[in-house]
Order: C-alpha cells, then structure tokens, then sequence
C-alpha cells in the first residue's frame, strides 16, 4: 500500500477508478472540475475502461447517468452548487428508480450572491432527494467514502444513490497525503461491477421503466425508499468494518469523541471538524470536558449513535455550514427532532458559521464555545462569525473593539 | 429498400388497448416505428401523450419513461454504457418524444447528444403543440394557430410571432452535419418506415421528424387526422424529405400542390384565419415561400 500526495478531487477520481465504473458523465464546476479532468484523462490514458460522456449540463450529466444505471452499469459523476441545483429534479428521479449513482460534490455555496466557496448549502438543500449523503472531513476520508459509496448504494437491500460531499477548495484544492487501496483490495470490498440483481433494460428480457404509479400505491413506494435510506445505516456499519479490517482506518456515521459527561459537545460535518479538533484538544488542555461528534453519514441519519452520545452531556452546539432562512441551519434540526424524545436531552444551541467559505478558525469554534456559556435568554440559533451591529446583526461574534463598526 | 405493404411485419410490439384520444396518431405511427425496428430494440420516451399512452399500450420491448427534456442524455448513457458492458451490438436505441421535448426544453441535450455523435434514433412526432397538458404554443407552433396561451382574443390572434419564426428541426439537425435527417408524416406509415430502416442502418444519431396533427387539439373530427395530415404534405405546408450524408432528397414528391384553404378549414384552430381573406392570403404566401426556399435547397 502505497501513499500518495493527492488533492480531494484527485482523490475522488482515483476512488471511481478503483471502483471499476463503467460509465462517467460530468460538467465542469469550479471547485470540482478537477474530477471531470483526471477521469478523462484516465480513460485517454487507457487507465479506466468505462466510457465518458462529455456533456452539455449537469441535468444531462445525471441524466446519462440514469442511462447508464438502467442498464446495469456503475455510473459515476461529480457536481455543487449551481451544476447540482441543475441536477436536482434528475436526483429525485434517480433515487425514485432506485438507480445506485455515486456522486462527488466539492461543495459549494449557491448564488446569488456570486460566491465559488464552500458551505453545505448545496447538498442540504437535496436533503429530501432521496440521496445517501456522506460527508468527508480530510482528502484520505473523499478517497475512502467514495469507494465504500458504491458497495452501500449497490447493496441489494438498499440500491438507492449516495454522493460523497467534501468542502470546496479547503479539501477539493488541498493535496494531503493519500494512503491507497490496492486493487485487489477494492475488488475485495465492492460487488463486481455492471452485475446487479436490479432489473435493467436489456430486449432480451423487456421490463416498463418510470410508468404512473398511481395513489392508491405510492405511499407504499415511499415507505420502501425511505425504509432503504434507514436500513442504510446498518450497510455503512458493515462496510466501515470491513474496511478497518481490510486498512486499518475505521470510521463511524456518527463518531464521538469525549461525550460522556461532557459540558459542551461539538457536532457538525465536513473539513471544519478538523477544525473543531484543534480547539477541543486546546481546551481540554485547560481542564475543560469538551466533545466532539463528527458527523460522517447525514443520510442516513444516525440517531442512536447521537442518543448514545447524549449521556452526562450539558449542552451541545449543533455546528451548521448552512442556513435554512428563517429557521435554524439544517443540521440542527434533525438533531433536536432526534434528542427531543431521549430520556437524556442536553440543552442545543446551533451555531451558523463559515458560510461561503468564510473561514473557520479555531477562534470560530472557541467563540461557539464561548457562547454556551453566555445568557442570551431563549435564542438558540447564533451567527458567529456574521459581521455585526454595524450590518444589523445582533452580536453574537467575539467582542466589538469600543467604537469599531467591525 | 422502400418498404411494401405486404412485407409489413405482423408481429406486434404493443399490447392491446389505447389510452389515446379518439383519432390520435402517435400510437399507430409508434406501432410502426417498432414493426421497422424489431425487437432488439430499447425505448427511452420523453414525457408527453405517448408516455401516457403507453401505460396501457405497453411496448413489448425495454421502454423507459424518463423526463420532459432529458431523453437524449439518458440514452447517451445507454448508448456509452452498453458499449462498455459488450452489449451495444445489434440493439437499436431509439428516443420518441413530442415537439415540446425536442423543440423546446430537451432542445439542448438533443442538441448535445448528436454533437457528440451518439449512436441512435429519435423520433420527434410533432403536433405543433402542448397537448398533453391541454394545448399550449411550442416552439413548433404555426403562425395564427389558436392553443391555450395564444388564444383569440380583442387584441392578439393566435400565434402572432412573426410569420417565418417556427423551430424548423429538421434544418436544425441538419445543421449539427448528422448522417440521417428526415421528415415523413403518419399520414405515409410505410414511408415512416422506410425512414425509420434507413435511419438504424446508419452508424451515430438520426433524427426523423413526424408530422402528427392532433385532433383534439386542432379542433378536428377524430377521423379527419389522417385527410389532415394527408393535406399538409399535398399543400407544402410539411414536405417529406430526407438528408442522407448531405445530400437532401425530396421522400414524397408534390406534382401539384393545393391551396391550403382546405387544410387550414378542417382545423377549428385556424377558424379566425380561414374567415379572414386577407389573412388566409398571407398564410399561403408563407407556406409558398418556406417551400419554394426548402426546394431551392435540394440536392441536384
């Protein structure tokens, strides 16, 4: 096994190829474009023997994909921000056929204003897509849920798209050290490919494809699709296992860290974990019981493992990259929804920071820290890292020099 | 290599019963879109009156209902993945789909999908209009026709964009250098065919235009569709032609053409025109000079 020194989006791309898929369709997106280059290249270089189809948008990136799905191929594509809002009547369509696509979103936050940054804004809108949505917080993490994304979507229980999302430019750009799976390991741990118990379209034996599903059954159908993004939970356990056995890097939907008791619990997604890491290390040094719980499955959404983690917990702050105007951020609700009925329920606060690649600094996560412990009455949602007074925005960020406008 | 009345297969690719208005073209001419094509064949259907049809009259061959404008992506797809998988040999991919999927909002991965040069057929039947969500203006819609959005009113009559502007795709095809473009009408099925045979034997995208009037939506008697379509073709106002590598040829050759009073008199949609001499005029001027422009344009 070998390291490599490679970017999020390299990384991404060598994990659709150790996956073997057979079939890639991509539009270029700043940050992701990257992905769309290195898979073209393979296939010119004659490393990936899948076909590329060079497309005019991402709605017919997806769409292409959905062909390529219908008849048994492993498809594969890359989008954010806009390119996935282009995408998104096709997500819910691909997920309603039951079609298992991976995609790698650099995320990206959505115009207008013209921002290229990353926040979560545009895989959270998707929520309810029907997509698995899994969430990397280093570049090793893209390679290594990118390859496991296929064998969760493939699985016969489950057969239902996942994207892989990762923070644009912060993990996209960066180039980390990489460890690599061998093939034959990744041939071990995915279902060979373009062999599927699916039914396809093949004239041999003719099957109806997107027919009316009329009332009387469609609630039955949804349940299905929504039962298969539940039962996913259990699929990612199984594949985190046996790719710490097969690696040694174990990883969990849910990873806590220091929860027990803790006064304070971190929870959020993505690179600002690796964050989040260096302030709580920084203020256990003071004595402080700090948690941390990265979320690396949103979808499924691990409910127990964040009940579990609640035990002794004073007060958690729900870190969101995202913003559902005029609510909260759309992490934060899920997690209220889960924690209302457990028998052990800290206070949750949730922090809206970093959005359109505002950067998230240790001192941001200090701040939110900070917060907790501050009487701010019955407010629960607090924007740290917004500008202030001076723009009509109460303050919740680090104290205003006297007299400065910030 | 036209194709004869008795050498018509018998075999059928659709089963029984009809979800079709009273009159409605697009059923028989897909019934013999498929008796050209055979069963090695697989369907990607762009929402419109046939995808709804067809969930009664279900094709006997793999068919896959897939969005509004998304058809041309989905079977690139296919066309790629098959490819990969070692089974694109010998399988036809054919696309149907109505002027609102093709002109209008599938125009760019139409468009995209022949650029590229992907291997298969599509087949646009055309009726001028939205009719599956109750007739409204397409890209395709004739000047003066009454839909739900250009209605006749105090002010606007009818479809009031200036005469000559109207998606012609076939030129458009054309344009994009593909090696088969044609124009046939459901009035001539065997002629459909023929268009449909020579377009699988060709290697990267067809497309095959098909005129289909809509009785319900034009305002016609349910056994008028086929005179209809009939009248377009012997007015010039659709000329059946083909452009096989290049060179244009003229399918279905028009001696002498009628006046388009009659044609546009079946049709209610055209009532304010037909009553209206001045009007009436100035369509036939228009039909005249789109054809006299498209004959200009035939090979020698």
């Amino acid at each position: 096994m070998s390291t490599r020194f490679w970017n999020g989006n390299m990384a991404a791309a060598r994990a659709a190829q150790r996956a073997r898929v057979q079939l890639v369709a991509a539009y270029p997106i700043t940050p992701q474009t990257h992905t769309v280059e290195y898979l073209s290249q393979f296939v010119a270089d004659g490393e990936l023997d899948a076909s590329m189809i060079k497309v005019e948008s991402e709605h017919s990136a997806l769409s292409a994909c959905c062909g390529g799905s219908a008849v048994g191929a492993r498809s594969f594509t890359a989008s954010c921000s806009q390119g996935l809002q282009l995408m998104s009547e096709v997500m819910y369509f691909a997920s309603g056929m039951r079609f298992p696509i991976v995609m790698a979103i650099a995320n990206r936050t959505l115009s207008a204003p013209v921002n290229i940054w990353p926040d979560h804004q545009d895989t959270l809108v998707n929520r309810d897509s029907g997509w698995l949505q899994l969430y990397a917080t280093n570049v090793q993490e893209i390679y290594d849920l990118t390859l496991l994304a296929f064998r969760v979507a493939e699985h016969v229980d489950i057969s239902l798209p996942a994207l892989v999302a990762y923070d644009g430019f912060i993990l996209s750009h960066a180039n980390e050290p990489v460890q690599e799976i061998t093939q034959e390991q990744a041939d071990a741990l995915l279902p060979p490919p373009g062999v599927t118990e699916r039914p396809i379209l093949d004239p041999a034996a003719p099957v109806q494809f997107g027919e009316v599903l009329f009332p009387e059954w469609y609630p039955d159908y949804e349940y299905k699709k929504h039962m298969a993004v539940k039962d996913a939970l259990a699929v990612i356990e199984e594949a985190f296992d046996e790719f710490a056995e097969a690696t040694g890097r174990r990883y969990a939907p849910l990873e806590a860290d220091g929860c027990e008791g803790a006064e304070v619990v971190l929870l959020g997604m993505g690179s600002m974990m690796q964050t989040a890491r260096m302030a709580v290390d920084d203020l256990r040094a003071q004595g402080r019981r700090v948690g941390l719980l990265t979320m690396r499955s949103f979808r499924p959404f691990p409910e127990e493992a964040l009940k579990a983690a609640m035990a002794g917990v004073d007060t958690l702050i729900v870190l969101d990259r995202d913003i559902g105007y005029g609510t909260a951020g759309m992490v934060y609700p899920d997690v209220t929804r889960t924690l209302y009925h457990a028998d052990d329920r800290p206070r949750a606060l949730n922090c809206v920071i970093g959005l359109g690649g505002k950067d998230i600094t240790p001192q941001t996560i200090l701040r939110c820290v900070e917060i907790a412990g501050e009487d701010h009455g019955d407010q629960t949602v607090f924007w740290p890292d917004a500008r202030g007074p001076a723009e009509g925005i109460p303050w919740t960020g680090e104290v205003a020099p006297a007299g400065a406008g910030r | 290599m036209a194709v004869k009345l008795n050498e018509v297969p018998a075999v059928e690719h659709l089963s029984g019963g009809n979800l079709a208005c009273a009159g409605c073209p697009e059923t028989l001419a897909f019934r013999h879109v498929l008796k050209a094509l055979g069963d090695n064949t697989i369907v990607i259907n762009a929402t419109g009156c046939l995808a709804v049809v067809m969930q009664m009259a279900v094709p006997k061959v793999p068919h896959f209902h897939v969005l509004l404008e998304n058809a041309p992506a989905v079977i690139s797809g296919i066309d790629g993945a098959l490819e990969t998988l070692g089974r694109r040999e010998g399988v036809n991919l054919l696309v149907v789909a109505g002027d609102g999927g093709t002109a209008d909002i599938g125009f760019s991965s139409l468009s995209s999908a022949v650029e590229r040069g992907q291997d298969f057929i599509y087949v646009c039947f055309d009726n001028e209009c939205y009719m599956n969500t109750g007739g409204q203006r397409s890209g395709t819609t004739p000047h003066g026709a009454r839909t739900s959005t250009t209605p006749v009113g105090r002010v606007t009559k009818g479809e009031d964009r200036a005469p000559a502007l109207r998606k012609d795709m076939v030129e458009i095809l054309a344009a994009h250098r593909i090696p088969y473009v044609a124009s046939t009408s459901v009035a001539y099925p065997l002629d459909l065919m023929e268009r449909v045979q020579k377009a699988a034997q060709v290697r990267g995208p067809s497309y095959i235009h098909c005129h289909s009037p809509c009785p319900t939506g034009w305002g016609m008697k349910a056994e008028e569709t086929i005179t209809a379509a009939r009248l377009a073709v012997e007015t010039g106002s659709v000329v059946m032609y083909e452009i096989e590598n290049g060179v244009r040829r003229v399918t279905r050759k028009v001696p002498r053409r009628k006046p388009v009073d009659a044609y546009l008199a079946m049709q209610s949609r055209f009532k304010h025109v037909t009553k209206d001499p001045e009007a009436l005029a100035a369509m036939q001027t228009q039909v005249d000079l789109g054809y006299e422009e498209l004959m200009a344009r035939m090979s020698p």
